[in-house]
């Protein structure tokens, strides 16, 4: 698939380096008096350049585990360790990608891009082709100069993904980042997430509510259940890459759709809705 | 006659066509936007003109608009005006930016040292309170005559609306920009620069624009209190002539001075803040 560079720290079975390890990890809310058991036991051990979709119904803690994981929360139990190093608070070698592009109106597309750059004051001059490079890569060329408010849905959240890329953190975490756009725009975004990923060789971690674009764009899918949020199963998807949407109507695609739906079953319609996105 | 193809059309009643309004032209938008008042204003003054005439009413009481204009003319005819109004903005606009200034430094001083609020806020609301009228003549005695004292009552009254709506939009930030930064493990300081500081603009404009139409208030109220120069002053000086019209005159001008000043304001603002009428559209 992608260049792997060995890492000498951790080794998972298959040789390939460990780039996220979570272990036992657990998040208990504490909220007016009510003790919400977030997530309960969760372990998954995620190799290097792999793509981990992370499914499961509303309320079942997905966007909680990315906090844990970006380093913004800490969990109740467990550890989580990245390329080796715990995860005590925010770092550097972690993108992230919200489920809103979240780029700030008054500065420019290019800007945005370079706002990385700037906090972690990587050096603009040196920076700044590669801004261009990223923008060219996630098919925003030619835009450098516009504002966030001039673009589309799907071009903004473009833009956030090339923000996301600037400064070469090896392991991206992506919080429903296709939830807002509709359903055509999300189909071509998953292609070109596919083909960014197969170029950068990332670690990614992609949690969405819709079965079919986990599916369409993991290695490995990871389903997890309701409140306590825990992992059901993880299931590796053996289809070839690139993968294109026609993919999608395969017999073999349709067999994993069906085999996580079935498991999320009435469960996962059982509707603790506390977030107001739509399934695909 | 252009009727566009819209949706509206298509499901509707054949009679519907007729209704929907021709595209308007240029002139059609120019005068759709200026004829109205003009015609508004014409009546009012030709109104007011008449029935100061029917009923004779003595000039000292309320004279009739053509007399205002003529002396609106002659003070700037003569150039009578030109100095007062040169002292008047000096001492507005001056007080306006010392004033402002202070309200950002203190709002951004609140912000980051929250313990500061309970000490400096409790002094910004007692000084408020007092009316500057009240305080203006100690002013006059502490700073003399001339326009240090008026400055500092611009000052005074162009602070605070700044600060309150300065410290308003300094904390009004969006969680997720937090949690952007957050992730970049940025400093309080960052957080500061690249997303406080630069959100804080719309609401700082709309204090700036209150600020800016006390501030003239304020050089007036200061120059009634003791002055030899200004508009207020000529204010003061045609109410003890009985020239009313001459009074009016110079209200006229305090107008025009706000309305130049409010619109300078205006045109920094659509640059400044230039994304924030859009904002709400691209900000999910």
């Amino acid at each position: 698939m992608n260049q792997i560079t060995p890492l000498p720290t951790q080794a998972s079975p298959d040789g390939r380096a460990l780039s996220l390890s979570i272990r036992d990890v657990g998040m208990v809310f504490n909220r007016n008096g009510h003790t919400t058991h977030a997530l309960n036991g969760i372990n998954l051990d995620i190799r290097e350049g792999e793509f981990i979709s992370v499914v499961g119904p509303s309320g079942c803690g997905k966007s909680t585990l990315l906090k844990l994981v970006s380093g913004l929360r800490r969990p109740t139990v467990g550890d989580i360790s990245i390329l080796g190093k715990p995860v005590i608070g925010p770092r550097s070698d972690v993108g992230i990608v919200f489920q809103s592009p979240v780029l700030l109106p008054w500065r420019t597309i290019l800007q945005n891009v370079m706002l990385p750059v700037d906090v972690l004051k990587l050096g603009r001059t040196k920076y700044e082709a590669r801004a261009r490079e990223m923008l060219a890569l996630v098919g925003l060329s030619g835009f450098e100069k516009a504002y966030p408010q001039e673009l589309s849905g799907g071009m903004q959240q473009r833009a956030a993904i090339a923000r996301a890329l600037i400064y070469d953190a090896p392991v991206l975490i992506m919080d429903e980042p296709f939830g807002a756009l509709d359903a055509m725009t999300r189909e071509q975004m998953n292609v070109e997430l596919q083909r960014i990923w197969m170029q950068s060789g990332k670690t990614i971690i992609f949690i969405t509510h819709s079965i079919p674009e986990a599916v369409y764009l993991a290695d490995r899918v990871v389903v997890m259940s309701p409140r306590p949020g825990r992992i059901l199963t993880t299931m590796p998807i053996d289809l070839p890459r690139p993968r294109g949407l026609d993919d999608m109507m395969t017999e073999g695609f349709g067999k994993y759709v069906r085999e996580i739906r079935s498991m999320l079953g009435d469960d996962g319609k059982g509707g603790r809705a506390n977030d107001h996105q739509t399934n695909w | 006659m252009t009727i566009r193809p819209t949706g509206e059309m298509t499901g509707a009643s054949p009679a519907l066509p007729h209704v929907i309004p021709e595209e308007p032209s240029r002139l059609a938008a120019l005068r759709e936007r200026f004829l109205l008042p003009i015609i508004v204003f014409v009546v009012l003054m030709g109104g007011w003109e008449w029935l100061i005439h029917v009923l004779s009413v003595p000039g000292y009481i309320l004279p009739p608009p053509s007399a205002i204009a003529k002396a609106f003319w002659n003070g700037f005819a003569t150039g009578a005006y030109l100095p007062d109004l040169w002292v008047t903005t000096f001492e507005a606009v001056f007080g306006f930016v010392i004033g402002s200034s202070l309200g950002i430094f203190l709002a951004v001083i609140i912000v980051v040292f929250p313990t500061m609020e309970r000490i400096v806020y409790p002094y910004v609301v007692a000084l408020q309170t007092v009316p500057k009228v009240a305080i203006a003549p100690l002013f006059v005695v502490w700073f003399g005559f001339g326009l240090t004292s008026k400055v500092i009552v611009v000052a005074l009254v162009s602070l605070f609306p700044v600060l309150v709506n300065m410290i308003a939009g300094l904390r009004a930030v969006d969680q997720d920009r937090l949690d952007l930064l957050g992730a970049l493990s940025a400093s309080r300081w960052q957080v500061f620069r690249y997303l406080r500081f630069p959100g804080s603009m719309p609401f700082l404009f709309a204090g700036l624009n209150t600020a800016v139409v006390l501030a003239i208030i304020g050089a007036i109220v200061g120059e009634f209190v003791g002055a030899n120069k200004g508009i207020g002053y000529r204010i003061m000086q045609a109410n003890y002539n009985l020239d009313i019209a001459g009074a009016f005159a110079l209200f006229m001008v305090l107008s025009l001075l706000g309305l130049v000043l409010h619109s300078a304001l205006k045109f920094v603002e659509r640059r400044v803040v230039f994304w924030s009428s859009t904002v709400q559209a691209g900000g999910h």
